[in-house]
């Protein structure tokens, strides 16, 4: 008999009571959770498979089910943990790298939460977004820095290329591959109705989806899987991938038995055979190699589409952001230590990478003192959860945000954390055909309409109640935050007073 | 057409090329100019001087033929064409190309094919006539590169750490000896007269550009290199 040295996370737990044994968990469990034995007529679950998706619960007619913490405690340690125990034997059985999903879960401070805004009070008054001009349209890509003159007078309006955005969000990059068809087409299809821009990732672009192209960001990462002319001008902006926030400093490796057909004519690769991304791009080791990149790309899109460079936030980021501004790039794309993945060496997830807000307080700060601010705009992922965090980014500095994890939630993820199984009870990150099919695209891109609406809302509300009417004047307005419960150094480093100063 | 890009920066040169109605198009004095060519399809162009780096990047199916020497990143992300070489190249010449053809004429600098990828009926083929640098095929995922040492006979005419991370297509080698150091996910045994005729007809077209004996090069001992598929890269990873 195996010694089970570690024990399943959750209790399934059934009211049988409430149980008339329809067999919908059952059914719509991809781990197996759930099973009927006809013998003893009687639903059973196995719990060593759950891992709290919340599907079946979220399902059920008669509300029977709910998934608790298996109360099964070791010795409560408050150095080793039982999270911790549990890895050790894990490792010990198999001599594996720990593999996870999705963001960073570990207590370290969020500073969306230790930041405050302001609001008007008596001497200036705040603006009610019902009823007066607010505007919450960005342009992302360089600014020039003068007017310039035509010679016979007129104002020469040859600008570089931007991206023109009816509210600072844009969905951040997930794979086809990592998530299914039908989640992309929900992303795509909403951010052609919200006028903003989804990411392909590094997966190419499914032949299906380049009539969004208008609004579609082409990501072209160091395995250029997918990458040539069509898919080029396909979208409305190239990115760079240089690192993932979930993972930086590592590549990706997609396992051959997961480049099925469709897969495989989005990557331009033979089904069956390993993706590999390597960590680094091999032909760049420097920032002027960067730039021969960001103007290969340029000279194949005619200077037609802004060029967005994305990097993960890792301790010296502003000298390498200072860097990628002076490469060419219109855009930054910095990816905070929360940044979702669908699949990430947990050490690495959990332990390496700093914190957006400080990031972003510090890229900002580096690129106005020397000047280039203009040069290229920043746009912010790795856990942007709500309107309030997108106000306290642009006011921090950012043009705009990516949201990948959030974007997820409103197609139904309930952040089991399991995506690098392929068994998406959610149809999300998965390629199973019978679970793809559960998420509905004409379902879900409203869902993500309706979040996105809903933002831009409050965004407004927050802006108003601050006396301010466009996101213009609310980018890098530090002044409307203070800080709570931060040191001395942190407050510097996010160049905010603390509350009561 | 005939353009002289004598003291002309790279964007006006490769916009004067981009916007040639001309299908050939000859460029004289080139200096350093970068991208040219870059993501054409049905143009034949030909460079006397030293492009600069990236030359012919995502090409889709023109010609490029240099009379000189040629710098990195040649053929980065190439769809479809040729690049024909009348000298030596750079580092990572052919970076993530994906069908179409590179001949070098000379020697190749380091990681050269590294990550070639084929697919379909896309099907990528390099040729060094000399020798190369350190990471030949490195992640190569598909295509053929063929260096045939040509000026090095004795010596094995490629670098340290050949084909680390190779997980597809081959590697021909034209030595007398296997290159040392190779990863165990590799696999590199002498090329019979059967594993040959994989290479016969690329061989044949890059001796027809540069005024060499196919049949000499061809009898020669070449060693191939393919992916070890008993000996894969091992998932290391468990589920947490």
């Amino acid at each position: 008999m195996a010694i089970n040295y570690y024990q399943p996370l959750y209790e399934v737990m059934r009211d049988k009571d409430r149980c008339i044994k329809c067999r919908a968990c059952e059914r719509q469990c991809a781990n197996e959770v759930h099973s009927y034995d006809e013998e003893c007529d009687v639903m059973i679950s196995d719990s060593r498979q759950c891992v709290d998706c919340q599907r079946c619960v979220s399902i059920c007619p008669t509300n029977a089910l709910k998934i608790a913490n298996n109360p099964n405690t070791f010795r409560q340690n408050s150095n080793w943990s039982q999270q911790i125990m549990t890895e050790v034997y894990k490792q010990a059985e198999t001599g594996g790298v720990l593999l996870s999903a999705m963001g960073n879960p570990k207590e370290y401070p969020v500073y969306w939460d230790k930041i405050l805004l302001n609001a008007s009070q008596v001497t200036n008054p705040p603006i009610d977004p019902l009823r007066e001009p607010m505007e919450t349209k960005v342009f992302l890509g360089k600014k020039p820095k003068n007017v310039r003159f035509n010679k016979d007078g007129t104002i020469n309006t040859d600008l570089p290329p931007t991206l023109e955005l009816s509210t600072p969000i844009m969905f951040s990059a997930m794979s086809y591959g990592s998530i299914s068809k039908n989640a992309h087409e929900s992303l795509a299809r909403a951010a052609t109705e919200l006028g903003i821009y989804y990411n392909t990732g590094e997966g190419g672009l499914h032949k299906d989806f380049y009539k969004y192209g208008p609004n579609t960001i082409v990501q072209v990462a160091s395995g250029r899987f997918g990458v040539f002319r069509d898919y080029l001008e396909a979208g409305a902006a190239v990115e760079i991938k240089m690192g993932q926030g979930a993972k930086p400093g590592i590549g990706g490796h997609l396992p051959g038995a997961k480049i099925l057909e469709d897969i495989s004519k989005t990557r331009m690769i033979p089904m069956g055979t390993d993706a590999i991304s390597p960590a680094p791009h091999h032909d760049i080791y420097s920032i002027e190699d960067l730039r021969q990149l960001v103007f290969s790309l340029k000279e194949a899109t005619c200077y037609k589409k802004p060029v967005i460079v994305k990097i993960a936030a890792v301790h010296n980021v502003a000298a390498i952001a200072s860097g990628i501004a002076r490469s060419g790039a219109d855009i930054i794309a910095i990816d905070g230590y929360r940044g979702g993945t669908g699949a990430a060496p947990t050490r690495i997830r959990d332990n390496v990478g700093i914190p957006i807000e400080l990031a972003l307080a510090s890229v900002d700060q580096r690129l106005r003192d020397e000047g280039i601010r203009n040069e290229v705009s920043i746009v912010v992922a790795g856990s942007v959860r709500s309107s309030a965090d997108v106000v306290k980014a642009i006011a921090l500095g950012a043009d705009a945000v990516y949201i990948g994890t959030a974007a997820l939630l409103a197609l139904g993820c309930h952040l089991c954390r399991s995506c690098q199984t392929g068994r998406c009870n959610w149809g999300i990150a998965t390629q199973r055909p019978d679970l793809v099919k559960r998420l509905n695209p004409d379902i879900g891109y409203k869902r993500l309409v309706n979040l996105i609406h809903a933002w831009d809302h409050e965004i407004k509300e927050m802006m108003g109640g601050m006396g301010i009417n466009s996101v213009e004047a609310l980018r890098g307005n530090r002044l409307m935050l203070r800080g709570v419960g931060l040191t001395e150094k942190e407050l510097e480093v996010l160049g905010i007073q603390h509350a009561g100063q | 057409m005939v353009i002289n890009a004598e003291d002309i920066g790279y964007y006006d040169l490769n916009k004067e090329i981009v916007g040639s109605d001309d299908a050939e198009i000859k460029v004289e004095n080139v200096l350093g100019q970068r991208y040219i060519g870059c993501g054409t399809s049905a143009k034949t162009i030909t460079v006397e001087g030293v492009p600069g780096n990236a030359l012919g990047a995502y090409l889709d199916g023109s010609t490029i033929i240099v009379h000189g020497n040629a710098q990195d990143a040649i053929g980065d992300t190439m769809n479809d064409g040729e690049i024909i070489v009348h000298g030596n190249c750079g580092d990572t010449t052919g970076y993530a190309m994906r069908s179409g053809k590179i001949f070098v004429k000379g020697n190749a600098g380091y990681r050269v094919g590294i990550h070639m990828k084929e697919y379909k009926e896309l099907y990528p083929k390099i040729i060094i006539g000399g020798k190369v640098g350190d990471f030949l095929g490195e992640y190569q995922a598909g295509g053929i590169i063929v260096v045939l040492g040509i000026g090095y006979e004795g010596s094995v005419p490629v670098g340290s750490f050949c084909g680390t991370g190779m997980h597809g297509g081959y590697i021909f080698i034209r030595s007398d000896q296997p290159p040392s150091g190779l990863p165990v996910q590799v696999c590199c045994e002498t090329a019979t007269d059967e594993d040959k005729k994989i290479i016969k007809k690329y061989v044949e077209e890059f001796c027809d550009c540069f005024g060499y004996s196919a049949k000499d090069l061809l009898s020669s001992r070449f060693y191939m290199l393919t992916p070890n598929t008993a000996s894969p890269y091992r998932q290391l990873y468990t589920e947490n």
